[in-house]
């Protein structure tokens, strides 16, 4: 069974959701603090949603120094699963380790509602059980979620196949309906809608069950 | 020497600034016309503690590209304070 590292910082505020979700399609969680030096023996590690660092600076700007992220460099640099939902997009950008930029929604309001994502990638460890042109209904709850790259970025983005998941009705004013980018190997992936809380029919979807299914590894017939 | 130092960060030209663009809508309702181009940002203050003021900006706009702006979607510029 897989274990998945799931990164504490302080003012992460989703983390049990996200040890939920991950105990849900079958694999085991691990809290890591972010004063933490190594993930200890992961499968893969999860940055959760929330307001790291209280958000100072910039979402994520100060979270990029908590100690642990050395140890989470090093595993995306030797191809561990690392995925960063939310807040952790945020931070996954700020430390390099993700193309691009979120910065606040068009409109200045903090938007909280399902969004239908439609998956644009399915080379990613995310989307790999998805479909192409699969519409998915996760929900989202975020001021700082409008993606922004520059030219040479996006088309980088675009050539490498890394745009992973786009709204089908832009709700923040992302570049090109970004929800999710990945790296260029597609083990580091970033979302800001929130799989985690898209684990039942009974709240609204399950549909974050094939991202979060696909992330700790299971077979998509293992879901069906 | 200790310098006072003053780091301005702007979003970069090209970046969408809702928070701009809405202080700009709101300045017609109190009677400022012709006002166009309004950038939100933010400033930090700092003192540095070094041998020139060379060396002051030289040190705060490491500081300011490193860590106070996001060079993906802002700039940052640093000046004495009082300049």
């Amino acid at each position: 069974m897989a274990r998945i590292g799931v990164v504490v910082f302080p003012g992460s505020n989703c983390e049990y959701d996200a040890a939920n979700a991950v105990s849900d399609v079958g694999a085991t969680p691990v809290f890591i603090w972010h004063s933490e030096s190594s993930l200890g023996e992961v499968d893969g590690v999860i940055l959760p949603g929330g307001f790291a660092h209280g958000d100072y600076l910039r979402p994520g700007a100060l979270a990029r120094f908590s100690p642990v992220m050395d140890a989470v460099k090093n595993f995306a640099a030797e191809g561990g699963p690392v995925l960063g939902i939310c807040n952790g997009f945020q931070v996954l950008t700020e430390a390099g380790l993700l193309p691009g930029a979120l910065q606040k929604n068009r409109g200045l309001t903090f938007l909280c509602q399902p969004t239908t994502l439609v998956v644009a990638a399915t080379s990613s460890v995310l989307t790999r059980n998805a479909r192409l042109g699969q519409h998915l209904s996760v929900p989202i709850n975020h001021f700082s979620g409008s993606y922004t790259c520059d030219d040479a970025t996006y088309e980088q983005l675009v050539a490498n196949d890394q745009i992973v998941l786009r709204y089908l009705d832009n709700p923040n004013g992302s570049r090109d309906d970004i929800a999710g980018v990945s790296n260029e190997a597609g083990n580091v992936v970033g979302l800001m809608p929130h799989p985690e809380r898209a684990m039942s029919t009974l709240l609204g979807s399950a549909d974050g069950r094939v991202l979060l299914g696909g992330f700790v590894g299971l077979s998509a017939d293992a879901l069906a | 020497m200790n310098y006072s130092v003053i780091v301005d960060v702007t979003l970069r030209a090209g970046i969408a600034d809702p928070e701009g663009a809405t202080i700009e809508r709101a300045l017609p309702a109190l009677g400022f016309t012709g006002i166009s181009n309004v950038r939100a940002g933010k400033s930090f203050r700092l003192n540095v503690e070094a041998a020139s003021a060379e060396e002051a900006l030289s040190q705060a706009t490491a500081i300011a590209q490193r860590l106070l702006s996001n060079p993906v979607m802002e700039d940052s510029v640093a000046r004495l304070a009082g300049e």
